[in-house]
């Protein structure tokens, strides 16, 4: 199944999907050490992030989470690629300076966690395999 | 979004990386708000500085922009530091240097108004710290949307920032007129409708009737707490503020505050005396009129205090109070001002266990953090503290 999106950041990735339907705190909500995510309100809470595709509805709390996203990168436990319904500042700037791929405006209730996802953030694309 | 021929090249990389990473931030940023193209701002006010706050990760992301060459193009000054254990100080030792290195004025205030960084009105700026972007954007009729550390860092690097939100005259109506029905006698009751609206209305742009600040300090703190406790960026207060006269249009939806809802906060912020441990005044950081107005009520007091008392300023209002003899009767009633640093961007839950202040903002972070608070005008705290 394809499903259409926006460019954010540019990239290509393939992995694993992780679903959250919850809005996803960076600072303090994932360790930037694991990729363990550990925000209280989260339902994928105590999930890693590492090599996934993660998706989520959008970012919340503190602007110094995009600092988190780029310490993520930097200790090699962060996301293949980022999908969001609603792409905002936090997760945006952090996908930026992490070199993230990533894509907004995607109906993110048509994607499951475990299954395999490729996205081309530069045609601002998802495909999920069947 | 449309841009010119030198941004696409430094998107393109020409320039090397720090302009390109901050050119596509801003991109990113117009892209996903809708602005039509990037315009020049005349400074920026960089938040993200405390140890507690960016931790290793901003400290790995500041040292990568400054080895790629990282420079600001405009005026920029920076938002308060954190105090904590000598490991903590090294750290913010580092991010200080960091910052420096990129030609940021190394201010460590919330208020740059008071000092280095005064916009004049209809400029338009760049700025973090949600207090001083309401301050900047009500009060004196700069033009800023509420940034975060990150997109205030790349717009000083380009000197630009997308033209959306709160740069545009159409976005800056207010969107519900507040009817105050009860009369605010001092930073406390400001603090109280701030901190209960900020809650309320979440990101409205309030316009405010039948309000008669006395002071400017009044209008700052009643900001600040919006901002905090909800996503607040520009209100308007008839008569007051610049805007007001463009700021209204029919058919608003109206809603009354009285002293009820006042009471409501007060309560919630109720610490006993004996549960105090410190006073804090200067959240934001405190004007030279509030360091004076401390100075005075303290004269009043028989005996200095037993509660220590900390007031939080910027440098600039710590040397005139220097200056001007206040922080000496301070001192001599147990008091200290502070400069270059910002309790609630501190680990004050190691150290203390029951806080008061004047302060709405300080109210929301302290009782965040764990401790009791209790919130109450000027007079009261000097005057009524053991």
């Amino acid at each position: 199944m394809r499903l259409k999106g926006r460019k954010i950041t540019r990239g290509k990735a393939k992995g694993i999907a992780l679903v959250s339907k919850k809005p996803l705190s960076f600072l303090g909500g994932v360790d930037p050490e694991t990729g363990i995510v550990k925000d209280i309100e989260s339902d994928i809470r105590g999930e890693s992030i590492k090599d996934k595709i993660l998706v989520f509805p959008r970012g919340k709390g503190s602007t110094v989470g995009s600092y988190v996203i780029y310490q993520l990168k930097k200790n090699g436990v962060a996301p293949r690629a980022i999908i969001v319904e609603e792409a905002e500042t936090i997760v945006a700037t952090g996908a930026i300076i992490a070199e993230i791929p990533m894509v907004d405006k995607v109906d993110i209730s048509k994607i499951k966690s475990g299954q395999i996802v490729e996205v081309d953030a530069d045609k601002g694309e998802v495909f999920i395999e069947e | 979004m449309y841009l010119t021929k030198e941004e696409e090249l430094i998107l393109a990389g020409e320039y090397g990386y720090a302009l390109q990473k901050a050119m596509e931030i801003l991109v990113a940023l117009g892209e996903i708000y809708g602005a039509d193209r990037l315009i020049p701002i005349k400074s920026a006010q960089v938040a993200g500085v405390s140890y507690k706050n960016i931790g290793d990760a901003g400290i790995e992301f500041l040292k990568d922009f400054v080895n790629s060459g990282a420079n600001v193009s405009v005026y920029t000054t920076l938002n308060p530091a954190g105090i904590g254990d000598e490991l903590f100080m090294e750290r913010q030792r580092e991010i200080l240097e960091l910052y420096k290195a990129m030609g940021i004025e190394i201010t460590f205030t919330c208020t740059p108004y008071y000092g280095a960084n005064l916009p004049k009105f209809g400029d338009h700026i760049a700025w973090s710290e949600s207090s001083a972007v309401i301050f900047a954007n009500s009060i004196l009729g700069a033009r800023t949307n509420r940034e975060g550390g990150p997109s205030s860092l790349a717009a000083a690097i380009v000197g630009k920032t997308p033209n959306y939100g709160l740069h545009l005259d159409e976005n800056r109506k207010a969107t519900v007129v507040v009817e105050v029905e009860t009369k605010l006698r001092d930073f406390a009751d400001y603090s109280f409708l701030g901190y209960y609206l900020g809650k309320s209305l979440k990101n409205d742009i309030p316009y405010f009737k039948n309000l008669k600040p006395e002071k400017t300090d009044y209008l700052k703190e009643l900001g600040a707490s919006m901002a905090a406790t909800g996503s607040i960026a520009l209100y308007h207060v008839e008569g007051e503020t610049p805007e007001y006269r463009y700021a209204i249009e029919d058919k608003l939806e109206k809603i009354q505050v009285d002293k009820k809802e006042l009471e409501e906060v007060k309560e919630k912020f109720n610490a006993e005396w004996s549960e105090v441990e410190v006073i804090v005044i200067g959240c934001p950081h405190a004007s030279i009129q509030e360091v004076k107005e401390v100075a005075e009520l303290l004269k009043m007091r028989e005996k200095p205090l037993k509660v220590p008392l900390l007031i939080t300023a910027s440098k600039a209002v710590k040397a005139l109070s220097d200056a001007l003899g206040y922080s000496e009767v301070i001192e001599r009633y147990n008091g200290k001002i502070i400069a270059d640093s910002c309790l609630i961007v501190s680990p004050v839950e190691k150290w203390y266990k029951g806080i008061a202040t004047n302060s709405g903002k300080a109210s929301f972070y302290f009782s965040s953090a764990g401790l009791k608070v209790r919130l109450e005008n000027t007079e009261k705290l000097i005057l009524e503290a053991p």
